[in-house]
């Protein structure tokens, strides 16, 4: 490895003022500061730093996204053999069918996002932004594996400049950009976001076994009615039509475990939107109303995004809540949310996901509010005092 | 008595009248006023640019009308009159349109008649008509009719391209034939929102030109 850095740091004097490619600085800060710890010493003021800077969490959050990318490969295997009356395929061979499907979602994710972030860093002078890593992994992971692949670079530029640079970069967006991604993609192409062929490889061009429908659970309980939903087991392992990464709870637990020890993490974004989605439910089945309020209150935790949602989108530490007690009414409103917009409104068979980016947009509200609650408290004790 | 001034019909001052409110005095993008309707008629060009005209004529018309009228009008009723006189302009064009124009009057539907409640109408008749003679007025009526249309036109021209994959009704894309190469119309583009956000991108284009409209941070 130290051939490496010996390469870097002879090539440093090109990048600093005056050099050759001194416009190319930050690219070079980028990849420099990827590979090694900064090797910047404070020479006054506060002198303990943490080795735990940005990029450090945001491979955490990538990390913990790789059991949710492994099962999603095996899924989309599985589900491809189903749909396609397969049968003498084994374990290795769907996961790499899988694999190499899902690869060129995550290459153009990745390469126009970057290029995105890359060009903006150059324009303004920034360092390139660390955060398109995780944005840039998650956005393969909640998409349906058939979207066409210039959709993807489409929402992705969408949501790279209009969510994120605009409000200027990683650290200042209002809403998280993969989630804006995928709000694009299901407003401006419904047809590839929504139905019972995107999220099985290859059944969008025809051709599957008679009788058999590719439809998401949340999908079956609007189109078959809630008879027809796959066993609470399937849906809790994966083995369920959906989006790449969100199927499996089990492999989303994984990637929670590990955020939660590491304390990336927020455990109280988690705790509160599950226990928000579980009380709606438990709410919605007693009193009644229409038929999907008859869904089970822990489906909804197993079903569609909400998993997903709730351990790597909702906790997003940019665009959710930053005050400790502001993260348990972000949370529980999440997960209440979702649920409402599952159970009353039709069209919108996900409610994970427009539910996060509601209350993205009112994380900073709350914020306020249990600031100015806090000074108000204070003020009143140093008077009573 | 008012002194008479020789000024000629197209000097300089009057000349800005007319090319202010395009770029840097504009309606839509520097004063934000008339947003509603042009997230309400721009999913097509021809609404917009038949909307963008029924604009210029209502408002430069009433803006004649209130400043012949504008010695006579007492101050405290002045903005009945200044409505009296719109909604006439409006009726007229919007009688016009459904005599010569059905189809689009029936896609313009309501918002012919809403446009009595432009804020650039009612805004421009207080500000400007109140206290200027006819023929200034009625250059500031075209230039902010203009300024106005001009944005509508352009968020149009997008929107129909991106959203239904044509200019002014013909089939480009179509035409292209990149519909064969997978390529889908934009369904979000013809949704309201898109329309804020175009004319958002419109405002960021203006101000990174025109460094002079951005505000300070307070």
């Amino acid at each position: 490895m130290s051939f490496l850095l010996d390469k870097m740091k002879k090539m440093e004097p090109l990048f600093e003022k005056g050099g050759r490619l001194e416009k190319l600085r930050s690219v070079y800060n980028g990849f420099a500061t990827f590979l090694y710890v900064p090797d910047k010493v404070t020479t006054r003021g506060a002198h303990i730093r943490d080795y735990m800077d940005m990029k450090r969490t945001m491979i955490i959050v990538v990390i913990a996204l790789i059991p949710a990318l492994l099962f999603g490969s095996y899924n989309i295997g599985l589900q491809h053999t189903r749909a396609f009356g397969i049968v003498d395929w084994s374990l290795m061979q769907m996961f790499w069918f899988g694999f190499l499907k899902i690869l060129p979602l995550i290459i153009v994710s990745y390469v126009t996002g970057l290029g995105i972030e890359f060009i903006a860093a150059q324009i303004r002078g920034h360092e390139i932004n660390e955060g398109y890593l995780v944005t840039g992994m998650l956005i393969p992971l909640i998409m349906p594996i058939d979207v066409p692949l210039w959709m993807l670079a489409v929402s992705v530029a969408f949501a790279v400049i209009i969510g994120k640079e605009i409000f200027g970069g990683t650290g200042m967006n209002i809403l998280n950009p993969a989630l804006t991604a995928r709000a694009f993609l299901f407003f401006s192409y419904p047809a590839w976001m929504s139905g019972d062929t995107v999220w099985i490889e290859g059944l969008t061009k025809g051709g599957a076994i008679d009788a058999f429908s590719g439809a998401t659970p949340l999908a079956v309980v609007k189109l078959d009615g809630i008879g027809q939903l796959p066993s609470a087991m399937e849906m809790f392992i994966g083995t369920i039509p959906g989006s790449v990464g969100e199927t499996s709870v089990i492999a989303i637990l994984i990637g929670a475990l590990i955020l939660l020890v590491t304390g990336v993490g927020s455990w109280r974004i988690m705790l509160s939107m599950t226990l928000g989605a579980l009380g709606m439910g438990l709410l919605l089945n007693l009193t009644g109303g229409n038929e999907y309020t008859q869904i089970p209150a822990y489906y909804h935790l197993i079903m569609g995004g909400f998993a997903f949602g709730a351990v790597f989108m909702a906790t997003d530490p940019v665009s959710a809540a930053q005050t400790n007690t502001g993260k348990y009414i972000y949370g529980t409103l999440t997960g209440i949310l979702v649920v409402i917009i599952r159970v009353f409104n039709p069209a919108y068979p996900e409610g994970t996901m427009l539910a996060i980016l509601l209350m993205n947009v009112m994380a900073p509200l709350i914020d306020h509010y249990v600031v100015q609650a806090n000074i108000r408290r204070r003020v009143k004790r140093v008077r009573t005092a | 008595m008012e002194k008479v001034e020789k000024e000629p019909l197209f000097s300089a001052k009057y000349r800005k009248l007319l090319t202010n409110p395009l770029g840097q005095d504009n309606p839509i993008t520097v004063q934000v006023l008339g947003i509603c309707s042009a997230l309400a008629v721009t999913v097509k060009m021809n609404p917009a640019i038949v909307m963008a005209i029924s604009v210029m004529v209502v408002l430069a018309v009433s803006n004649v009308v209130i400043a012949s009228l504008r010695k006579m009008i007492p101050g405290r009723i002045r903005i009945i009159v200044q409505l009296v006189v719109i909604a006439t302009m409006v009726i007229i064009v919007d009688q016009f349109l459904k005599a010569f124009a059905f189809d689009i009057s029936k896609h313009l539907s309501v918002f012919v008649g809403l446009i009595i409640t432009n804020c650039i109408i009612m805004g421009r008749l207080e500000a400007f008509a109140m206290a200027n003679k006819p023929w200034p007025a009625f250059l500031d009526g075209l230039g902010n009719a203009w300024g106005y249309g001009w944005i509508l036109i352009i968020v149009s021209f997008f929107r129909e391209f991106l959203g239904s994959g044509s200019v002014m009704g013909f089939p480009v894309m179509e035409k292209i034939g990149v519909y064969n190469f997978g390529y889908e119309d934009n369904g979000m583009m013809i949704l309201p929102p898109m329309a804020l956000i175009t004319v958002g991108l419109i405002i960021w284009v203006q101000r990174s030109r025109n460094k002079t409209l951005i505000e300070e941070n307070k």
